[in-house]
């Protein structure tokens, strides 16, 4: 084993883990919503506070509850996205890649900021 | 020369029994895609033993083959991004010298999965997949080092065997 690799590997898992910093601080906003979209356009939003399931278009059952949404059901194969842990903080998402489904949480208030800056 | 293609038939059969032994395999990393690779073994083999036009060929073979066998269309195009551009990143890295087999083995272990990850992009169209990326880098190192070390390993013992 080389210098170079250890090099390597180094940088890799350094830019990992401030990848991962970067999320982890970020944060939850107070009120975060749950986009849910498929195939690219938006198929609903609803808020975190609130409890609900959603049925998405037969294929998948989104639930929401204690501030986290979780998939419930999805009639793909490889279950991915039902054994995804829930998600509650601003940018997390689940990705269901067989029906192109992608939920994810947005924060309100980082959304304000995007307009001003804009 | 002459023996090329029987040496290929070998290694992609050798490539798709990796695959399929890999499918039997119960480890599960705890994140849900994440599998050691253990194709990119004979990739990474036939990489240093022969050239690159070679490796690149058994790896677009072992995938089309192995997504026919084990997974879907879906599949073949996630693996085909990932394995054309971790053979292109390994092979630039190969040729520099500087790094050894396990050096090039992470690098192709990491651009696999970030290969992946822009084709997600593209298929669901959002970015929200890149909050996978982290996961997805760590997890390319550490299958990436554990088939270098292997492969290091093998290819000791393989020094004088000529396969072209």
């Amino acid at each position: 084993m080389k210098k170079n690799d250890w090099f390597l590997a180094a940088g890799i898992l350094a830019a990992a883990a401030l990848l991962l910093c970067f999320q982890i601080f970020r944060g939850t906003g107070d009120h975060a919503s749950v986009t849910v979209s498929v195939d690219g356009t938006l198929f609903g939003t609803y808020s975190l506070e609130e409890d609900r399931t959603v049925e998405i278009n037969d294929t998948n059952r989104l639930v929401i509850s204690d501030g986290s949404a979780r998939m419930e059901w999805a009639d793909c194969p490889d279950q991915v996205c039902v054994n995804h842990r829930e998600v509650s903080r601003d940018g997390e998402s689940i990705i269901c890649l067989p029906n192109q489904v992608v939920v994810s949480i947005e924060s309100m208030e980082e959304s304000d900021v995007d307009g001003i800056a804009q | 020369m002459k023996n090329r293609a029987a040496y290929f038939g070998v290694f992609t059969a050798l490539a798709l029994i990796f695959s399929y032994v890999e499918t039997l395999i119960p480890i599960n990393f705890g994140i849900p895609g994440v599998k050691l690779g253990l194709a990119n073994l004979v990739i990474v083999m036939v990489l240093y033993k022969t050239d690159f036009k070679e490796a690149l060929l058994l790896s677009v073979a072992r995938v089309i083959l192995a997504g026919f066998i084990f997974g879907n269309l879906f599949s073949i195009l996630y693996s085909l991004a990932g394995g054309v551009l971790s053979l292109i990143v390994m092979n630039a890295l190969r040729c520099r010298k500087s790094f050894s087999v396990i050096g090039v083995s992470i690098a192709g272990g990491v651009s696999h999965n970030i290969g992946q990850l822009i084709v997600a992009m593209l298929v669901v169209e959002t970015y929200q997949v890149g909050y996978y990326l982290p996961v997805l880098l760590i997890a390319g190192t550490l299958t990436g080092a554990v088939i270098g070390i292997v492969c290091r390993e093998v290819l000791k013992r393989v020094e004088d065997v000529r396969f072209v």
